[in-house]
Formats: C-alpha cells, sequence, structure tokens
C-alpha cells in the first residue's frame, strides 16, 4: 500500500506542474464538429489553423466522435472539460441533448460557443451562424444582377413550396428586387428537391419565357438540375444559372459556363470566426451579450441579436477562378 | 428469484458455474486476464496525460460505460442462456420517448421514471413472448422488435424533440451520491451486486447455465427452460428501461435516435467480460471489468485526443486478443 501511495503522490504532484506548465503556454481551444472525415468540417479545421496561426497563442484541437451522435459528442466534451481546454466551439449534433454537458463546461469555466448547428441558448454563450437569410436573399439576387448588365427576366426555382428555409430567403430576395433596376422577377417554380422534377421545371422556365437570363436556384437539388436543363437546351452564355450549390457538385456545370457563379457559406471562413471569436471571449476582449459587437479578425465582426445569435458575412462566392480549390473540400 | 426444481433430490445433479479452482487454473482465469489489462490501461493513461489522475475527471469518465454495463448485465445472462437481444438500444428509445410523453402529459418525476421502467418491461414482455412463446429464434425476433421499436419512436416525434424534463429528473443521470460519486455509479455498482448474487448464487442463475449449455438436457431436467428464457427477456427488458431513465435524465430531452448503435457495444461489453457467443458460460466480475475498461479506454483516448475510429479499432483489435489469448494459453 505505502509504495501505491507514494506513486499516486508523485503523479499528483508531476500533474499538477504539467497543468501549470500548459496553462502558462497557449490557450486552448476545441473545434468539435458532428463527426471527423467530413470535407466541410475538415475545412473548417483549416481555418481554425488559420486562425490560430494567426493569433500564435493559440492551440487546435480538432476533435468530433466517429459518428453523427450527440452521445458520441457529449464523450468528447467530457473529455475536452478534463483537459482543461479554455473554450470549445461546437457544431452540435443535438440541440438540445449537450445543454447538461456543455453547462457542466461553462460551470467549470469554459468559453462554449456553437457555430454551424446551433445549441439551445441556455447550452452556449453565443451562436454564429454562417450567413442570414437577409444576407442570403441578397446575395442570390445580386450573383444574377453581377451577370446581367442590361438587366433583364430571371425567374427562382426553388425546392417545395412548404420549405421553411427557401420561402424565407425568396421573400428577403423579393425585398431587395427594387435595389437591382431593370432585373424583373418572372416566375417563381417548385422542383420539390427532387432532381428530375427540378429539371422538368427548368425546362418548362426555358420554354415559357424565351427572354429569361437567369434562373435563381436558392436550393443545391434544384441549381444542379436547372444548369444541366440549360446545358442540355444549348443556351450556355444565354441563361445563367445561379443560387446556392455545393462546389463538388457544381464543378462540372461551372466548367461548361452553365454557371457563372453560385454561393454557399465557406467553411474555411466559418472555423476561422469561430476561433477568432472564442479567443475573444476567452481573453476578455468581449463578452456574449445582446448588441455585442465581436471581432473575427479578417471577417469584421459579428453582433449579437437578442438570442446571442449572429451571422458571419454574406455567403461566399464561387467561380471559376476558386471552384478548383474547393470542389475537393465539401 | 429460485426456481423449484420438481424432481426433488437434486444432489448431484447441480451443473456447477465453475471448475474447481486451483492456482494456475486462478491465474489463468478470463477475470485476471482482464485485471491485468484494466490495470495496465490505467497505469498506461496516467503516464500518457496529466489530466487522467483527477478524481472529477475520472467521476465523468463512468458516465460512457454505466448506462451501457446495467444494459450488459442482463445481457450476459441471456447471452449464457443461448439467446440474444439486440433490441436494447431500441427501446431505450421507445422507452425514452414514452418518457416525454408522459412529461407531456404532465406528469411528475416518480410517474416519467415509472413510464420509462414500465415501458422497458412491456418491450421485453414482447420480446419475451415471441421467443419463449412462439419459440422463434431470439436473433431474428429482435432484430424485428429494433426496428418495430425504434421505428415506433419515430413515428411519435418524427423530426422534433422532446425537451423541458422537470429538473428534479435531472439526478438520475447527472446527480451525485457523495462528493464525485454519482447516482448511476452507484446504481451501477448495485446491479453488479444483484447480477452477480442471481446468476452466482441463485438456482435460476444455475439454470442460465443449463439452459446455455444444453437447453433440451435442462428440459428433461426439470427446469422451465421457456418460463427462464421469458424472464431473462424482461430483465433486459426492465435494463433496459432504467437506463433509458438514466440516458434521459443525463441529455435533458429526447430525440428518436437517442443511443443509436449501442447494442452491439453493449454485447461487445459482454463478450470482451468472457461470456461465450455461443452461451454456456461467463461471469458478472467479468462484464463489470469489461465495462471499467472500455469505459478507461475511450476516456483515455479522449484526453488524449485521438479520432474515435483509432479508440474502434484498438477496442476491436482488444476484443480479440482477449478472447484469443486463453486458447493461445490452453496449446501451449
Amino acid at each position: 500500500m505505502g509504495i501505491l501511495k507514494k506513486a499516486l503522490a508523485t503523479a499528483a504532484v508531476a500533474t499538477a506542474l504539467m497543468v501549470n506548465a500548459a496553462a502558462a503556454e497557449n490557450v486552448k481551444i476545441a473545434i468539435v464538429v458532428k463527426a471527423l472525415g467530413i470535407g466541410f468540417f475538415e475545412a473548417a479545421a483549416k481555418g481554425a489553423e488559420e486562425a490560430a496561426a494567426e493569433l500564435g497563442d493559440v492551440e487546435i484541437i480538432y476533435t468530433g466522435p466517429t459518428d453523427t451522435t450527440a452521445e458520441g459528442q457529449i464523450e468528447v466534451v467530457n473529455s475536452l472539460i478534463a483537459q482543461g481546454v479554455n473554450a470549445i466551439a461546437i457544431s452540435a449534433n443535438d440541440k438540445d441533448a449537450l445543454v447538461p454537458t456543455l453547462q457542466k463546461a461553462m460551470e467549470r469555466g469554459i468559453t462554449v460557443i456553437s457555430w454551424d448547428s446551433g445549441v439551445a441558448p441556455e447550452g452556449r454563450q453565443m451562436h454564429l451562424n454562417p450567413s442570414s437569410n437577409a444576407l442570403i436573399g441578397n446575395t442570390i439576387i445580386k450573383l444574377a444582377a453581377d451577370n446581367m448588365p442590361d438587366g433583364g427576366e430571371v425567374a427562382i426555382l426553388s425546392a417545395s413550396a412548404t420549405a421553411t428555409n427557401q420561402n424565407i430567403w425568396i421573400e428577403e430576395a423579393k425585398k431587395v428586387l427594387p435595389n437591382y433596376p431593370g432585373i424583373t422577377l418572372v416566375d417563381v417554380v417548385y422542383g420539390d428537391d427532387l432532381a428530375d422534377k427540378s429539371y422538368r421545371e427548368a425546362q418548362g422556365l426555358i420554354a415559357k419565357y424565351p427572354n429569361l437570363k437567369a434562373i435563381i436556384a436558392p436550393t443545391t437539388v434544384g441549381i444542379l438540375a436547372a444548369s444541366q436543363a440549360v446545358a442540355d437546351a444549348g443556351l450556355i452564355g444565354k441563361v445563367n444559372v445561379t443560387g446556392l450549390g455545393l462546389p463538388s457538385e457544381m464543378a462540372g456545370a461551372v466548367e461548361s459556363g452553365a454557371t457563372v457563379s453560385f454561393a454557399i457559406w465557406n467553411p474555411i471562413d466559418l472555423g476561422y470566426a469561430a476561433t477568432m471569436i472564442s479567443y475573444n471571449l476567452i481573453k476578455g476582449n468581449a463578452t456574449a451579450a445582446p448588441d455585442a459587437e465581436i471581432s473575427m479578425g479578417r471577417m469584421g465582426s459579428v453582433k449579437l441579436d437578442a438570442m446571442n445569435e449572429g451571422a458571419m458575412s454574406d455567403p461566399f462566392t464561387y467561380d471559376a477562378s476558386n471552384i478548383a480549390d474547393f470542389k475537393s473540400i465539401f | 428469484m429460485t426456481l423449484n426444481n420438481s424432481t426433488g433430490d437434486v444432489t448431484g445433479r447441480i451443473i456447477p458455474d465453475r471448475m474447481r479452482s486451483s492456482f494456475a487454473r486462478v491465474l489463468r482465469s478470463w477475470e485476471t486476464i482482464l485485471i491485468v489489462v484494466a490495470i495496465l490501461i490505467f497505469v498506461t493513461n496516467s503516464f500518457l496525460s496529466p489530466y487522467f489522475l483527477n478524481a472529477w475527471n475520472l467521476s465523468d469518465a463512468t458516465f460512457n460505460f454505466t448506462e451501457k454495463a446495467l444494459i450488459a448485465f442482463a445481457m450476459a445472462m441471456l447471452i449464457i442462456a443461448g439467446e440474444i437481444d439486440l433490441s436494447v438500444a431500441s427501446i431505450i428509445a421507445l422507452a425514452s420517448t414514452a418518457m416525454g410523453l408522459a412529461m407531456t402529459a404532465g406528469a411528475g418525476v416518480p410517474v416519467i421514471v415509472l413510464t420509462g421502467i414500465v415501458t422497458g418491461l412491456v418491450c421485453g414482455v414482447v420480446n419475451g413472448a415471441l421467443v419463449a412463446g412462439l419459440g422463434l429464434p431470439s436473433i431474428v425476433v429482435t432484430i424485428g422488435t429494433m426496428s418495430l421499436f425504434r421505428g415506433l419512436a419515430f413515428i411519435i416525434l418524427g423530426d422534433q424533440a422532446f425537451n423541458g424534463y422537470p429538473k428534479d429528473l435531472a439526478f438520475f443521470g447527472q446527480g451525485y451520491v457523495w462528493w464525485v460519486i454519482s447516482f448511476e455509479l452507484v446504481l451501477f455498482a448495485i446491479c453488479a451486486v444483484i447480477y452477480w448474487a442471481l446468476l452466482h448464487r441463485t438456482t435460476f442463475g444455475r439454470a442460465v447455465y443449463a439452459i446455455g449449455n444444453n437447453a433440451t438436457a435442462a428440459q428433461f431436467s426439470g427446469i422451465r427452460v421457456d418460463r427462464v428464457r421469458f424472464l431473462l427477456f424482461l430483465l433486459t427488458g426492465l435494463m433496459s428501461g432504467i437506463a433509458a431513465v438514466c440516458l434521459t435524465s443525463r441529455l435533458g430531452s429526447t430525440r428518436p435516435s437517442i443511443a443509436t448503435g449501442w447494442e452491439l457495444e453493449i454485447v461487445t461489453m459482454v463478450v470482451l467480460g468472457g461470456v461465450s457467443i455461443l452461451g454456456g458460460s461467463g461471469s458478472i466480475p467479468g462484464v463489470v471489468l469489461a465495462a471499467v475498461i472500455m469505459g478507461l479506454v475511450t476516456f483515455g483516448f479522449g484526453l488524449l485526443n485521438v479520432p474515435g475510429i483509432v479508440m474502434s479499432i484498438f477496442l476491436g483489435l482488444l476484443l480479440i486478443t482477449v478472447i484469443a489469448l486463453p486458447r493461445l494459453l490452453q496449446r501451449k
């Protein structure tokens, strides 16, 4: 027993020493993702590393469970609490189930923020959305307008008529339409996020409106189907397809010219911004409270609303100049 | 829980649940190997991470295995009897959903807890009736009920979640009895003792071994095989219900995807604990050790931020090693 006690005491002293040494060195920020091995999140980790390099005294711990379960993320968060990290920035698999564990983390003095996929307000200090409905609505119209110097007719190909996100974005887009003189929205059709139905709806638009200059699809299924329909109709250069899409799926359309540019959030920026915000909260440069403005380095600053939520930026624009870099990421 | 043997005098007919022990045999026993592995992992972890030897951290680590271990005890007895229950994780989902419904209906904490446990029992009755009553193979039945129970949870909840459980419910999954000793850890210890006594110290336990070794022979020795099987399914249902209460309390919410994939982790725990997957042998102390080992490995790797997939590979290798070791030693 004596030996065991001695060993334990030695270990305890060693532990204390090592903890102190670590605390004097780096700020440890954990980027917790839904699951490891997903391109989108690997890219976010790249952005986090970029922020760490810029800040100098930051160590990034990029981690997550093997599959997208809340139970798996809880195990990961528990081990991060045990390591005494300074901040946990999480994209949650479950908005509610992580709350008790993250509350425990906050009780032990750890800064907790969510990004991408949020946690209920009581389980985090703030949430960073990649963008906002208003910014998305504006971006999809702007992308079409940028390639229509003389104005003209545009149509929207959406998901289903009841899709909450798409309907809000279309509403926001209609609100900013007066800011783009010469652009007229002639129709909104619904492809139900089915590839074949979206394709047929796009064909219908082309047949119905001979002067159509652009199809805007704020859905990844719709934009892909519409660019295919335009290419098949031999109208590349005449009808431009734009909206929200995934670089990996849209690379072909950008190459063929059916799509000049499209948008979606940039995971690298998101990881970068989450790291910057965590750092500023740890260092006391900012506090997460309604109306607070928190700096995100090169991404500007985020303004929090009443629920401590903020939007990072406009969706990021992808075109021929950068699609090759991003198509392998997500 | 004793099973009356209608043949009257049973002396000499009892099947021993372990052989007469000699020192060499104890050294070579599965439990000894597991203890050595556990100590090795504990020491390695202590050296690798400065955060490992901390009472609170170790206490947090126990949550990684306690709920699964509760079910593993009942599962061990079931597998020893030559059956299996793959629906346990789905029972958790359904029981947790039922708790959510009770909460929505305005029930208090005792009723919510009771709802979870009773739902587990009912699921156990369904499995038991199909296997013991109709004589269907348990692996097929429970693959079916695995989809059925979780399917019901999905129908009730869809993509929604139950949250807003009463604050007092949090005790079962987040509460501490004394200092760092959590309620779940105490429950784990109590259940370990109960199941140890049930399997190793009662005639019911002996009946379980007898059935696992030779069900027909057991039947002819007067053991009511189907009744024992039915009760075993009832026990796994009951333990899944109890685990559902703990997990729901720990998560503070219910989603139909709760505890996805746990059935395989629980079976792994049981097999790692030295229970023969073919039935007939195994012990509760082995399962306890396996649970602790799996918890220590998960937590230790977590502290080093080793990706989860490496953890799975390690657990797989550990499982194969521990199973292969006794056979290799025997060959010598």
